[in-house]
């Protein structure tokens, strides 16, 4: 306001007022800016750059062209089908001679084995045998390499090399999508042994919704109740519904087997109340995992859809019915559709957080209800390949974006999740 | 009360300094933490140095992480065969000083290698409730016959071990199975003879998890780590072991590359390779020692439940860690595959 103020007397200049105008609006908007910058930076490096890190780390791939720059180049004009050329031999025991440490070989030969079984071990006792004494020409060169390991006449190792000599990649990325590049770099399809991306994305998404599903079926009744209820009761209920939020996931889990088991509490009581003969198999398969992860995401379903039923008025119902219609249709008709922002809302969160989920399955599931993540954790902790466990996690990503895309086109609005 | 925080807080303080030599240890957690915390890190204590224990499940990625970071906070991590050899290679772990260790003929062959020292023998057999199975299975083959013994089987999730296990069950000898399993046709006859087993497994990710389903009576029998069927046992459960074509294998002591802790933790492993821990350690679980000298230190019924016991040892298996590195992936690749048909 202060900035209006020496240009109210006369109002001469309709112009000079408009200026001032903007300009007060760029020192508000510029105010507010830096009111969030901080939260913005904090988002940078917390959110975005990791993510960066992430997809850079899916298409990087340094390995190769770091160890054995002379071999790359040697191979630069083999076909990849005929035997390669001599030089290329010395080249690999000049490169892996040249090698400052150790774990440049390691990285080597992890990169290579993870591209072709057994590279790691060729690669690595060759390192080791180094120096070769004796070596003058580059057919000597191959004669001693082929003797220390006869694999070095095979080919598939040297397409291998020569295949990942750029340092950028997308064969991660092709892989979590159970493509790969053959040696001549035709684009194909995985063996089928080696296929199983595509179907555990399309089981991720399958255990999400279904979990989704059944936590919009328990949670919306419940969050109906409690809205009806005077704010007291309502509030004591709520702390009942937030409870399991301060109990470890782990404990949790652990409480599901003792009470799932075939010995357990659930079957014995069915058991006993003669409904089932045998005890069914609740754990360690799909049935088990869906129980737990409905359970522990119930919660995020039930407070937007609570939040949202609170602010609708119950007289909009009594108006429906004063109106002639009956109560079951004036809750389908007019009170539902009033909660679509919190079912929307309730619905996507359960769903995103789900698809990420790993410990609950990894302890209740079988080999076949492994979800995305459980394949990242193991690339990550148990190959470390690192690349491969970027690719997938932009695989899930990706997925999820395309996902609340579409969901967006279909619900034409914004969803908030706050 | 406050004061009397206040002067805890003090005194805790002033304690510190005294205590400045700490060594982080990190091992697998679970009974094997517990054996390791009577066996090496207490009496060690006594030399000045405190030992803060740390568990985790293998994870090599948190190792590989620190040492490119250069923010070592691992002083001495139990390592898996297969990721000693790796972890050598690729440079996470310092290159061990055996002058400072002992006599490497003390130890048994597959204990010494470049950056880790073996720290017990532990295998993954066959196991049964004794009480609810009066026909023992004594063959992988009886393992995988559901007429015989009918009900559910617990094996690990994932293609380690299992592949072995379905070629013995197959008829290939120990001697001959990882020979059999590098071919294209070894691994299809092994993938064959799990995908008849399929229905009758329950997987278990954790080792604490077989023991448990046996006694719960939700499986017949199990593959498990036979220090964890050792731990039941003495809390009163009366399991058993088939040590026929069981898969042995050593866990090893690595120092990761770069710690400032290093002198302190060469000390602690030298100690924790003398035959006295290593016997004290194998009172405590059933896992082998690696100094030979320790086994004259065991009474004849503890030898007995030890993977190393010459009987127990007869028809087992030694895993092979080359064949793994080299396939691993892969394989595993291909055992998520075969889980989702």
């Amino acid at each position: 306001m202060s900035a209006l103020a020496p240009a109210l007397p006369g109002i001469a200049d309709p112009r000079a007022l408009q200026r001032s105008l903007g300009r007060a609006e760029r020192v508000r908007k510029l105010r507010a800016f830096a009111l969030t910058l901080p939260l913005l930076v904090f988002l940078m490096l917390t959110f975005l750059v990791p993510i960066a890190a992430l997809l850079k780390r899916a298409i990087e791939n340094p390995e190769v062209a770091n160890a054995l720059p002379r071999t790359v180049s040697a191979l630069e004009r083999w076909n990849r089908r005929d035997p390669p050329p001599d030089e290329a031999y010395a080249a690999v025991l000049a490169d892996l001679g040249a090698l400052p440490e150790s774990a440049d070989a390691g990285a080597l030969a992890r990169r290579l084995n993870s591209e072709v079984p057994g590279a790691r071990s060729l690669v690595m006792n060759a390192y080791k045998a180094l120096p070769l004494e004796g070596v003058a020409s580059p057919g000597q060169a191959k004669a001693r390499l082929t003797a220390l390991d006869e694999r070095w006449a095979d080919l598939k190792y040297w397409q291998a090399i020569a295949k990942n000599g750029s340092r950028w990649t997308g064969d991660y990325l092709l892989a979590s999508v159970d493509l790969k590049r053959d040696a001549q770099g035709t684009i194909e399809r995985m063996a089928p042994d080696q296929r199983v991306f595509g179907r555990i994305l399309v089981r991720t998404f399958e255990i999400s919704m279904i979990v989704t599903a059944w936590c919009l079926l328990l949670g919306y009744p419940l969050a109906y109740w409690l809205s009806t209820l005077p704010a007291r009761q309502a509030n004591i209920l709520m702390i009942v519904v937030l409870v399991p939020f301060w109990t470890s996931i782990l404990v949790r889990v652990a409480a599901w087997i003792v009470l799932l088991q075939s010995a357990g509490l659930v079957n014995r009581a069915l058991i006993a109340t003669g409904v089932i003969d045998h005890p069914l198999a609740l754990l360690f398969n799909r049935t088990g995992v869906i129980i737990a992860m409905t359970h522990i995401l119930l919660p995020f379903m039930i407070l937007p859809l609570y939040s949202v039923m609170k602010g609708i008025p119950p007289s909009y119902l009594r108006a429906a019915v004063s109106l002639g219609s009956t109560p079951l249709a004036a809750f389908f008709r007019v009170y539902v559709p009033q909660t679509y922002p919190g079912i929307g809302a309730g619905a996507l969160l359960v769903f995103i957080l789900s698809i990420g989920y790993y410990v609950t399955p990894a302890l209740l599931g079988g080999a076949d209800d492994q979800m995305l993540s459980y394949y990242i954790a193991q690339y990550t902790n148990v190959n470390v390949n690192w690349g491969m466990a970027s690719a997938l996690g932009a695989l899930l990503l990706a997925a999820t974006l395309v996902l609340y895309a579409f969901y967006r086109r279909i619900t034409k609005s914004e969803v908030s999740l706050g | 009360m406050k004061k009397i925080l206040l002067a805890a807080a003090l005194v805790a303080g002033a304690a510190l300094p005294a205590l400045a030599q700490q060594l982080t240890v990190v091992n697998f957690g679970g009974a094997n933490a517990n054996a390791q915390k009577k066996a090496f890190y207490e009496p060690f204590e006594k030399s000045g140095v405190k030992v803060v224990p740390v568990e985790y499940n293998g994870e090599q990625a948190k190792i590989k992480a620190m040492v490119e970071t250069k923010k070592i906070t691992w002083d001495v991590v139990e390592v898996e065969s297969p990721d000693v050899a790796r972890g050598c290679d690729e440079g996470l772990f310092e290159k061990l000083d055996y002058s400072k260790i002992g006599a490497k003929g003390d130890f048994l062959p597959a204990a010494v290698s470049d950056c880790g020292i073996g720290i017990f023998v532990w295998s993954t057999v066959m196991a049964y409730d004794g009480d609810k199975l009066k026909t023992a299975p004594t063959t992988w083959a009886d393992f995988w016959d559901t007429k015989k013994i009918p009900g559910k089987r617990a094996m690990r999730k994932g293609a380690r071990y299992n592949l072995e296990f379905a070629l013995m069950a197959d008829g290939v000898k120990p001697a001959d199975v990882y020979k059999v399993l590098a071919t294209k046709d070894g691994a299809d006859r092994a993938f064959k003879r799990l995908t008849e087993l399929k229905p009758s497994i329950q997987w278990w990710e954790a080792g604490a998890q077989p023991p448990q389903f046996l006694v719960a009576g939700d499986v017949v029998m199990a593959t498990a780590y036979n220090g964890r069927i050792d731990a039941a046992n003495r809390e009163g459960k009366n399991l058993k072991i088939t040590w026929t074509g069981g898969i042995y294998d050593l866990d090893y002591w690595t120092i990761t590359k770069g710690t400032p802790n290093k002198d302190a933790a060469l000390k602690f492993i030298a100690f924790a390779s003398t035959p006295d821990a290593q016997a004290e350690y194998a009172k405590n679980i059933a896992y082998g020692p690696t100094n030979k000298n320790a086994l004259a230190k065991l009474d004849a019924k503890t030898l007995a439940n030890l993977p190393t016991a010459p009987a127990n040892a007869k028809d087992a298996l030694q895993f092979n860690l080359k064949f793994w590195a080299d396939q691993g992936e892969e394989l595993e690749k291909r055992f998520a595959s075969w889980a989702a048909q």
